[in-house]
């Protein structure tokens, strides 16, 4: 049932990807500062602010799960965090090659906001083989969910830290006192950010489908008795 | 539309441009990896099915004499 609204999310987050990439290159004007190298921003931000959204939900269904006891939050709550985890793999990448553009240098080290990134992103990477050193899928699930609520509540703590820090290079944009964002590059960004956005759902959605297709042919197989192929063990957890 | 694209600031694809056509293509590189990833993962659980189906109607097919050797 999870593939349930997945043909029309899918062509929505196309569609709203097409229309704000569109929105960058021919709507947006040229940053006074940066030029033409500004238009990384698009695609950086949009991808760290969901990633790291991304953890906290993550975190919000392991606390449903180990309210419930149901393993369908667990899944939501890996699902969620791979696909941060990946979208954090893209915020990496697109930020070095900003920086390099920018600043001249693949990665700064006395920056906040990078190496708070980096270590969020490390805590996450952390998370699979936490995950699948634990054998028993009952226990398994129980602690990847505690550790899915402490390390997501340490983002938004870590992202507070970060806006206190003072910052040598890296731009604060939103909230500040010179008005941040001009209406068509904020127009330009809030397009960005809700087809990234929806990329994210979409991308979780099709992952819980493929994962429940998968839960559906092992529970048919134990129901007809049949080997499994290979002795292929299972490493992800099971939607049913 | 062509009063938008005129509109339009020219494209500087000089130093700056490939920096972003490297953010923007890194991304839809990953992008293509995670389908190609997909697609294999569905193409196991296609053959899992096939694989499945074949095994329910052989044990159909056993399973049909012995019910004539039962009723006889």
């Amino acid at each position: 049932m999870y593939g349930k609204g997945l043909k029309p999310l899918s062509i929505a987050s196309t569609a709203a990807i097409v229309a704000a990439f569109s929105l960058v290159f021919f709507y947006a004007p040229l940053d006074a500062d940066q030029g033409f190298i500004q238009k990384i921003f698009y695609l950086h931000v949009p991808l760290s602010i969901t990633a790291l959204i991304g953890f906290v939900v993550g975190g919000v269904f392991a606390i449903a799960h180990l309210r419930s006891g149901d393993s369908k939050w667990d899944a939501y709550s890996y699902v969620s965090i791979h696909m941060s985890v990946i979208f954090g793999v893209a915020v990496l990448a697109t930020g070095s090659i900003w920086a390099k553009a920018s600043w001249g240098h693949w990665w700064v080290w006395d920056e906040p906001t990078l190496v708070s990134f980096l270590i969020v992103f490390l805590m996450y990477a952390t998370y699979y083989p936490f995950r699948y050193a634990i054998e028993d899928r009952e226990r398994q699930g129980r602690y990847a969910s505690v550790f899915a609520i402490v390390a997501g509540a340490f983002v938004p703590l870590n992202f507070m830290a970060v806006r206190m820090a003072q910052s040598l290079v890296h731009p604060r944009v939103f909230a500040t006192t010179n008005g941040g964002l001009p209406g068509s590059m904020m127009l330009t960004f809030l397009a960005c950010l809700l087809a990234i956005g929806l990329l994210w759902v979409t991308l979780v959605k099709f992952e819980l489908t493929a994962k429940s297709a998968s839960g559906q042919v092992k529970r048919l197989r134990r129901a007809l008795d049949a080997p499994l192929p290979g002795g292929r063990s299972r490493v992800a957890p099971e939607v049913s | 539309m062509l009063s938008l694209l005129a509109a339009t600031p020219a494209l500087p694809l000089d130093e700056a441009g490939k920096y972003v056509a490297g953010a923007y293509v890194v991304f839809l590189a990953l992008l293509v990896v995670y389908v190609a990833i997909m697609a294999a993962k569905l193409q196991r659980i296609e053959r899992d099915l096939r694989e499945l189906a074949s095994f329910a109607e052989q044990g159909a097919g056993r399973a049909a004499p012995e019910r004539e050797e039962v009723s006889a």
